[in-house]
């Protein structure tokens, strides 16, 4: 038997050729994969292009599935924690899904594209899961992620840019709906949804089409500052969101091997995503009997003193007089639209409840010296960023 | 209206009947639903050809547990007891075993041989204390659950160091290299390699063969016994006992589905569409058909229906009876060693041998075999002067790769039919009338996937505290009501009755801790 020699090369999107041609910088990392740039030119302007014009992010490799059958609506009710009966063809949910012992394997969006047909979109690779979970039910999971090019459409101008492309129809697109229309030949779905916290869509097109899509979109959108961007400038803005990263903000609980590493719904801020009225969901049995415990720990959002980026630091809680460790920051930004030293973190119950106060214990390097501060944080509860341009049906013409 | 009762028992194997009967007794109302004519699962004594009856699958009785014989206050009434392994030779050099004692052996086996059943009945009888009662529940916090894991360590321990050694080194192990390092005698290591496969999916040398040899023996120590009437007395046995205790006994109801509601269950519904009520439902199918097919996955938690969907149970037992107008003869056997156990396992090897095409979807072109002539000791069984014979044929597996089909069946009757005219020429010319059920044929006619009939591999990984998978092994499903009492529950199948016994108490405990 001769073995073969596979050569190991770095998968590249359909959009690589166009991507490499704007690059500048040369910041490539590996994204499940794929070649994905931190960013292009300078990751504050593409930043911007996001809260003031239109900002195109190659979201391709995003792991996609395809989930077709008899009994598709039966199983993604099953699969994930939320009520998807309510989720009608022609929607998008965001969603999490629970692994026996109600602790999140990832959350993403499912596209109800037809009727008992779906698509689940995640940060993660899920596949073995979602066979498991197929057993014994009439449905078929299909990986789809080279297949299907999907380009983020995110920022005030991105509702022009894409009347400009001539989508018709995006008047009466609420968000989380999701539209097909015809791309020279090609069907192209245009959701408005996104990872910004401000108004926008994500287009989905056959692979082989990535590239008249890409042409075509930045021609149309030429006269409203449309700007490619990469994952850094995606990922201040998602912060402000106040939406969660797999891998930063919890570990997919499969991959988790510590007892307590994992997280539920309820410790991620998503008990609103659960739904005990519905029959069965994997996890069920667990969140129930957590809700009746008390869960162990509590998802925060930050608004920091000071303008120092609390990367990985230790949250304090001041109990009888004194500062004790409660929890740890796992996102932190200085959030540029809102002028807020802002940060994601996990603390343990009892503290973090909305409108307390906490300490931040930040490490910040300036010319190789480590200096530390202790800032004073306040839990809110709203998203930093949430303008009301993301919700305006029909948006606003900017 | 639709019946309501205290408890549903699904299938009346001899574990559904045992179950029934312990929860009635226990002042419950309790309906038992089987889906043949007759309750008795896979001990049943039927009519195969024109006047010849015989123990349809199980044939041979390595004891019922004797505390659940106590239990229900039963004690069957035996054809013949404490029967001795013949293991056969073409030339008539045969070697008896007769428990520690062998004959037809040089002294050393002699010696080795008492000191291995000395040995393995040592520690079967530690096997016996586990099989008894409900498996902690690993992880838990629970002190009944310490308390029992403290008392196992214990019990392991207080075997004293040598033996605890011994006990842990050998659980593990294969039969194959026990058998070639103790013995010389061929014959002795191939009929002691087969009573460790006997009803597997394992040959000599697979992991944990010399556990599926004490779990035979954990009951009676080896010893194999006969009922008078066949295997279906016992379930006669066990019905009438039922019976009196006040279950309601319904045959030819084929259940379709556990009715699921809100999230536990609630009843069951028949073929025929009749639905009966209960908040306890008890099932004596096999595990994966219990949750696969008259569950449905939907509604349990995804680990758990993949980990019962991956339960091992591909049966490999073949069973073969034959109708005879006359005694047949082998060389070296009178009448009376005829009426014992023979056995067709010329050395280790040859039942490895024997193995291996079944690895790969083919019978065994030269099969083991375990026969015996009923007859001999029950007249009942044949008219006079006529004979039965029942003999477990390996390997024949489930899933055969050309198929099961009446070709087949023939082509793998031949095989057993020339290996048996090795022994004894004129046993062919006295057959008026066989049956070969092959696997498949065993699964349908009693029910259990696969047609394995400790419903689920007998396994380290699929034993004791993972029987059948992690999260099921206390007889409680993970959905609320819902309950295992057959084989593929712990400790697992042989006419035991352990498994029935111990869903019983589980359940009933439950309900007193509720």
């Amino acid at each position: 038997m001769t073995i073969q020699q596979v050569k190991q090369r770095p998968l590249q999107t359909p959009f690589h050729a166009r991507l490499a041609e704007i690059d500048r910088l040369n910041q490539w990392h590996n994204w499940k994969g794929y070649s994905a740039a931190d960013a292009y030119y300078d990751h504050g302007l593409e930043y911007f292009a996001i809260r003031n014009s239109t900002a195109v992010l190659d979201l391709t490799p995003m792991t996609k599935y395809r989930i077709r059958g008899a009994e598709a609506a039966a199983y993604v009710d099953r699969l994930l924690t939320r009520d998807m009966s309510k989720i009608r063809p022609g929607r998008v949910a965001y969603a999490v899904w629970c692994n026996d012992q109600g602790q999140v394997i990832d959350d993403g969006t499912v596209f109800h594209l037809r009727e008992n047909e779906y698509r689940l979109c995640s940060q993660e690779r899920h596949l073995a899961w979602l066979t498991a979970a197929a057993i014994g039910m009439d449905v078929t999971i299909t990986e789809e992620t080279a297949d299907i090019a999907a380009l983020a459409v995110q920022g005030p101008t991105s509702f022009s840019v894409l009347k400009n492309l001539g989508i018709t129809g995006l008047d009466e697109l609420k968000p989380f709906g999701l539209l097909h229309t015809d791309f020279e030949g090609a069907e192209l779905m245009v959701s408005r949804t996104g990872f910004t916290g401000d108004l926008g869509y994500e287009l989905w097109i056959a692979a082989s089409h990535a590239e008249p899509l890409w042409d075509a979109l930045f021609e149309a959108g030429r006269l409203h500052g449309i700007r490619a961007i990469g994952t850094h400038a995606l990922d201040v803005a998602r912060i402000e969101a106040g939406l969660l990263a797999a891998g930063d903000d919890f570990l997919p609980a499969e991959e988790t091997v510590r007892p307590g590493r994992s997280r539920s719904p309820f410790e991620l801020g998503l008990g609103w995503l659960v739904d005990f009225k519905k029959p069965n969901f994997n996890g069920r049995q667990a969140l129930a009997e957590e809700q009746r415990r008390g869960s162990t720990w509590r998802f925060v959002k930050l608004n920091i003193e000071g303008n120092k980026p609390a990367h990985h630091s230790y949250i304090y809680a001041k109990r009888r007089g004194r500062l004790k460790q409660a929890g740890f920051i796992t996102s932190a930004v200085w959030s540029p639209v809102c002028k807020q030293n802002i940060a994601l973190g996990t603390v343990r119950v009892p503290h973090g409840e909305a409108g307390s106060t906490l300490w931040v214990e930040i490490y910040y390097q300036r010319e190789m010296h480590w200096s530390r501060v202790m800032a004073e944080a306040e839990v809110v509860a709203k998203p930093f960023w949430d303008p009301p341009r993301r919700r305006a049906t029909p948006p606003g013409d900017f | 209206m639709t019946e309501q009762f205290d408890a549903i028992v699904v299938g009346g194997g001899h574990n559904g009947l045992i179950c029934a009967t312990l929860l009635a007794q226990a002042g419950k109302d309790v309906l038992l639903l089987e889906a043949n004519e007759t309750v008795g699962g896979a001990a049943v004594t039927e009519t195969f050809a024109d006047d010849f009856r015989v123990s349809r699958c199980a044939h041979l009785l390595y004891g019922l547990q004797p505390d659940v014989a106590r239990d229900l206050g039963i004690s069957p009434r035996l054809a013949s007891d404490n029967m001795a392994t013949i293991a056969l030779d073409t030339a008539g050099k045969h070697v008896r075993i007769d428990g520690a004692r062998a004959g037809g052996v040089d002294s050393a086996d002699q010696a080795e041989l008492r000191e291995f059943h000395a040995q393995m009945l040592k520690f079967s009888g530690l096997l016996r204390t586990l099989l008894n009662k409900t498996p902690p529940r690993l992880g838990s916090n629970r002190r009944q659950d310490l308390v029992a894991l403290a008392q196992l360590g214990l019990r392991l321990r207080l075997l004293g160091k040598a033996d605890m050694r011994e006990f842990l080194r050998l659980i593990g192990m294969n039969i194959y290299d026990e058998v070639e390092e103790r013995f010389g005698n061929p014959l002795l290591r191939g009929a002691l390699s087969l009573d460790a496969v006997l009803g597997t999916h394992l040959g000599p040398r697979s992991p944990n063969t010399i556990l599926t040899l004490l779990y035979r023996w954990s009951a009676t120590g080896g010893r194999i016994s006969s009922p008078a009437g066949g295997m279906g007395a016992i379930s006669d046995a066990l019905a009438d006992g039922a019976r009196r205790h006040g279950v309601d006994i319904r045959t030819r109801m084929k259940v379709k589905r556990i009715v699921v509601d809100n999230g536990r269950a609630a009843g069951v519904e028949t073929e025929d569409g009749t639905t009966f009520d209960s908040l306890t439902v008890v099932s004596n199918a096999d595990p994966k058909h219990t949750v696969m097919d008259l569950v449905g996955t939907r509604h349990v938690e995804t680990g758990f229906a993949r980990r019962i969907h991956n339960v091992r149970m591909q049966g490999n037992a073949a069973k073969l009876h034959l109708a005879l107008d006359g005694l047949p003869t082998i060389k070296g056997l009178d009448k009376k060693d005829l009426s014992q156990r023979l056995v067709v396992a010329p050395d280790a090897d040859y039942v490895e041998r024997a193995f291996n095409p079944a690895k790969y979807g083919e019978y065994s072109p030269q099969p083991v075999i375990e026969l015996t002539f009923p007859s001999l000791r029950d007249d009942s069984l044949a008219p006079a002067g006529k004979h039965v014979m029942s003999a477990i044929v390996q390997y024949a597996p489930h899933a055969l790769r050309s198929g099961w089909s009446d070709e087949t069946r023939a082509g793998f009757e031949r095989v057993i039919m020339d290996k048996l005219a090795e022994y004894s020429p004129d046993l062919g010319k006295r057959v008026t009338d066989s049956e070969l059920l092959a696997p498949v044929d065993i699964a349908q006619r009693f029910g259990m996937g696969g047609g394995h009939w400790h419903h689920g591999e007998l396994t380290l990984d699929q034993f004791l505290f993972v029987r059948p998978v992690a999260g099921a092994a206390q007889y409680a499903l993970p959905l609320e009501g819902l309950f295992l009492c057959g084989a593929g529950a712990h400790p697992g199948g042989d006419v035991s009755g352990a498994a029935g016994r111990n869903a019983a108490r589980a359940i009933l405990a439950r309900e007193k801790s509720a």
